[in-house]
């Protein structure tokens, strides 16, 4: 199939970034992410420098690919990663623009790469469970009721990609805060530092210059792997607890 | 094979694992290891190399234990190192079942699984230690498969006659993973641990015979920096990656194992790879990487090709009695279940035929229709509906209607540098942890075994073991000649790399490479082929020094260079690799090697010539390499054939 591209080129954090057109020919059983390596090989082979972007296990689980494809972060399809975006659900002869993704927090670094190591810093203040290694208790001497355990796996598949702060109209990261503190509030191993948990990462959240969450729900809708919206009610909930225990 | 290809060297061993009975060796070493005390662990420093299950787990306990943890990435964060991608489980020998399940039982196995290519010391210690992990990895918050009662839940894995895989869904490296993450973030924030992301070691500090140090580079700013330390810890995966179509992630590389390699670290068994058997074929010649679907699917998938070569009908249209089910006519006791390398092997027999299937000639037909009429439609939905998407996004087909395309790829490599009981390399001060060293698998690795053994290594192995090693008070000041030579050879070699300007570009050497790999050096392997690919190598590698072009500059984020510089480590491990498998001439685990066979056509181990470790010492560029023997000898486990049939 024969397409337009309109891709986002910018060659640094303080460039101005425009988008530039390139022709591809490329087989509907490519990868969306393998069509970018055929076009980096013809731009290599031209002497041009190649588009820079983000990838790595191409599975949909290491959360690396980003790309706002057509507006939508990860692209048209429902709960796929860019990696995981196959050329035959595009038609032959259409136009696509390519972007990164766009958020204060998440600053360009070259073409489509974006710095998203905010994320890092919002689970550096709270987001784990104080369990030294070594001296842990015998497994079994924690049950945990199955449908905590589902909710909180559910909240755990979080990728960390970026796609909710891509899609948020306020750039905030408030889906990803919240899977986190979902995923180890709902766990009896979690409850020690629940509350002073979600008051450090929301703290950080907020100095690192993503947005407040106004409840528009994009953020779910672009999650390839659908962490429900509920996640930021549970948050809301535990925030307003820990506000009132002073943490 | 003639010896100028390689000359044989003095015997290594392992001179760290304790003598006496075999479960109380860990436990005497632990007693044994001299400790730090806390007050000095705050002036060490220690460097880790990658963030996955062993470099995460290290770096977070090393810097709970006081230490000063200087960890480098290549990726934007640590979280995704491709540990993450791990699917199956992870085995522990708790015996929650009672079904008889014993650390000497997980031991036994895991000997016998790696076709008695691995020490009986570091699979026992391995076995003890599993248990510790799930416990660990509870207390941590991984949210483990639980059944209604709240306790944790386990499945059979892998061809194992008892439930000791514990799992999160089909994402339990993610799960695991992030564990190791979050609990290295914690260190992070509390300022023992410096972690650096988006940098990747680009050679090693050698100062008088002893690893001290890292030169990285800055893959945003192109900025090269030097970093010292008392010692040097690598966990920076697995080289499945020279094959190109690899089911690892597109980074993987051997970058930091090899150019540690050529200071004198040893290169161990660097020719044993996994075979996965269920992966997706290859589309076409975009192709990037290779998806695997996961092993339980041969649970209920028959396995199958037209019985006539050549028979382009769609699945549909062949009928019952114009279909072969080898493995279920081969292997008539184990049918479809057959172990990973004897399922990739009649795979690529029935391909080389001209039977496989699909584009290329290159798959069998998975055939879930006899599942569907027995179990029901919705039953095998809830069973593996999450694949089946997956598979349907891949290849457009569905596998409801039409039995799935597999074939089999290179998905774990169980070479690596070598180290001791204690985890050191040939350089004093350099460990090696998690899938970067060669350690415990040996030839033919079993399921839900390389999550223990990143996760052992990093959590419980080399905190004990490195702290012995840095009481002994050694490191002064590195001298600064040894920095500059250092920092030298990388600017060097990066500029090297940016001034060819020739007509090729880094991944279609690449993708050559990885063919010539496959075609002689995969799955089955012949003293012909392997020859030619010692041709074919060298001449290769020339080519790249010759004719590739690396666009941009090396001062700020130029994809290509990097790509560049781990394509030209993969040339020259490739080399290695062959000699390696030319060198054994017998058929270990997954390395079929045509002209060691039983009658029946079936892998014939040596154990007569080839029980040893192979341990390789670089001699130079171009020069033939050293061979060192490590006699691998079984007091517990006694060698012995395996059979399926």
């Amino acid at each position: 199939m024969k397409l337009t591209l309109r891709i986002w080129r910018q060659r640094g954090p303080r460039d101005n970034g425009g988008l530039v057109d390139y022709q591809v020919e490329i087989s509907s059983d490519a990868s969306f992410l393998e069509m970018l390596d055929v076009l980096n090989e013809r731009l290599t082979g031209e002497g041009e420098e190649p588009v820079a972007f983000d990838h790595d296990c191409r599975e949909g689980i290491c959360g690396m690919c980003s790309l706002v494809i057509d507006g939508t972060p990860h692209g048209p399809e429902k709960a796929t990663t860019t990696c995981q975006l196959h050329m035959r659900k595009f038609a032959d002869g259409d136009t696509i623009t390519v972007e990164p993704w766009r958020a204060k927090a998440f600053p360009v670094v070259k073409d489509l790469v974006v710095d998203r190591s905010a994320f890092d810093r919002i689970i550096q203040a709270g987001g784990y469970i104080t369990a030294p290694t070594g001296a842990a208790p015998e497994a079994h001497s924690v049950p945990v009721p199955k449908p905590d355990a589902d909710f909180a796996f559910q909240a755990a598949e979080c990728i960390g990609c970026g796609a909710c702060v891509a899609a948020c109209p306020n750039g905030s990261a408030m889906l990803f805060t919240a899977a986190k503190i979902t995923h180890l509030g709902l766990l009896p191993q979690g409850q020690p530092e629940r509350y002073s948990r979600v008051a450090d990462m929301l703290e950080t959240h907020d100095e690192l210059g993503f947005g407040g969450c106004t409840n528009t729900g994009e953020c779910t809708l672009a999650c390839p792997k659908e962490i429900p919206q509920d996640v930021i009610g549970r948050l809301n909930k535990d925030l307003l607890r820990a506000a009132k225990k002073g943490r | 094979m003639s010896e100028t290809l390689y000359s044989s060297g003095d015997p290594i061993a392992d001179s760290t694992a304790p003598a006496g009975p075999i479960a109380d060796r860990w436990t005497t070493r632990k007693f044994e290891a001299r400790l730090v005390n806390p007050a000095n662990k705050r002036k060490k420093k220690i460097i880790i190399i990658g963030t996955g299950l062993a470099g995460g787990a290290a770096g977070a306990t090393l810097g709970e234990q006081g230490y000063h943890v200087i960890q480098f990435c290549f990726q934007d964060s640590p979280r995704r190192a491709h540990s993450i991608a791990a699917q199956g489980g992870i085995n522990a020998a708790k015996n929650y079942r009672n079904d008889g399940d014993s650390v000497h039982r997980l031991f036994y196995d895991t000997v016998k699984g790696g076709d008695y290519r691995s020490r009986e010391s570091n699979v026992h210690r391995l076995a003890e230690i599993s248990t510790q992990i799930i416990d660990q990895c509870v207390a941590q918050g991984v949210p483990f498969a639980r059944e209604y009662g709240g306790l944790l839940d386990n499945r059979s894995f892998g061809g194992t006659q008892v439930s000791r895989t514990f799992y999160a869904r089909g994402q339990t490296g993610q799960q695991l993973l992030l564990g190791a993450y979050q609990a290295l973030l914690r260190q992070v924030d509390t300022g023992t641990v410096e972690l650096h992301a988006r940098h990747e070691m680009l050679d090693l500090i050698v100062a008088d015979g002893v690893a001290r140090g890292v030169v990285v580079r800055d893959l945003i700013s192109g900025e090269i920096k030097s970093y010292t330390a008392d010692a040097v810890v690598l966990a920076s995966g697995g080289y499945s990656n020279v094959y190109f179509l690899s089911t690892n992630a597109m980074g993987s590389n051997v970058t930091a194992s090899w150019r540690a390699h050529k200071h004198g670290a040893y290169f161990a068994n660097p020719c044993f790879t996994q075979i996965h058997p269920t992966c997706i074929p290859v589309s076409g010649e975009h192709q990037s990487k290779l998806t695997l679907m996961s092993e339980s699917l041969r649970n209920d998938g028959r396995v199958w090709v037209p019985e006539r070569v050549g028979d382009q009908r769609a699945p549909g249209d062949i009928p019952e009695d114009e279909r072969d089910y080898y493995l279920e006519r081969i292997y008539p006791a184990f049918g479809n279940l057959v172990p990973r390398d004897i399922a990739s092997r009649a795979a690529k027999n029935v391909c080389d035929e001209g039977r496989g299937v699909g584009p290329g000639g290159l798959g069998v037909y998975l055939d879930f229709a006899d599942a569907i009429a027995r179990l029901g439609l919705d039953a095998v939905e809830a069973k593996y509906g999450n694949l089946f998407t997956m598979y349907e996004r891949i290849t457009g087909e569905d596998p409801y209607e039409r039995p799935m395309r597999i074939y089999p790829a290179v998905h774990y490599t169980m070479g690596g540098l070598w180290v001791d009981y204690d985890l050191r390399s040939t350089i004093p001060g350099l460990f090696v942890i998690g899938e970067a060293n060669f350690s415990d698998h040996g030839a033919n690795r079993l399921g839900a075994s390389a999550l223990m053994q990143g996760l052992a290594d990093g959590y419980f192995v080399l905190p004990t073991t490195i702290g012995d090693y840095l009481a002994s008070g050694l490191a002064g000041e590195v001298p600064d000649v040894a920095v500059a030579e250092a920092e030298h050879r990388v600017t060097s070699m990066i500029d090297r790399l940016l001034s060819i300007n020739g007509d090729r570009t880094v991944d279609s050497f690449h993708r050559e490479l990885g063919h010539i790999m496959w075609e002689y050096c995969g799955m089955e392997r012949t003293e012909e082929g392997l020859r030619k690919a010692l041709d074919l190598i060298p001449a290769l590698r020339a080519e790249f020094w010759e004719r590739v072009t690396v666009p941009g500059s090396g001062a700020d984020l130029n994809q290509s260079l990097e790509r560049a510089g781990r394509v030209a480590d993969f040339l020259e491990l490739a080399e290695l690799m062959v000699i390696d498998a030319l060198h054994r001439t017998e058929s270990a685990g997954g390395h079929f090697r045509a002209e060691s066979r039983t009658e029946d056509g079936e892998a014939r181990r040596d154990d007569q010539n080839f029980s040893y470790v192979a341990a390789w010492e670089w001699t130079g560029a171009g020069e033939p390499p050293t061979l060192h023997r490590e006699a691998l000898n079984f007091e517990y486990v006694h060698p012995a054939t395996r059979s399926y049939k």
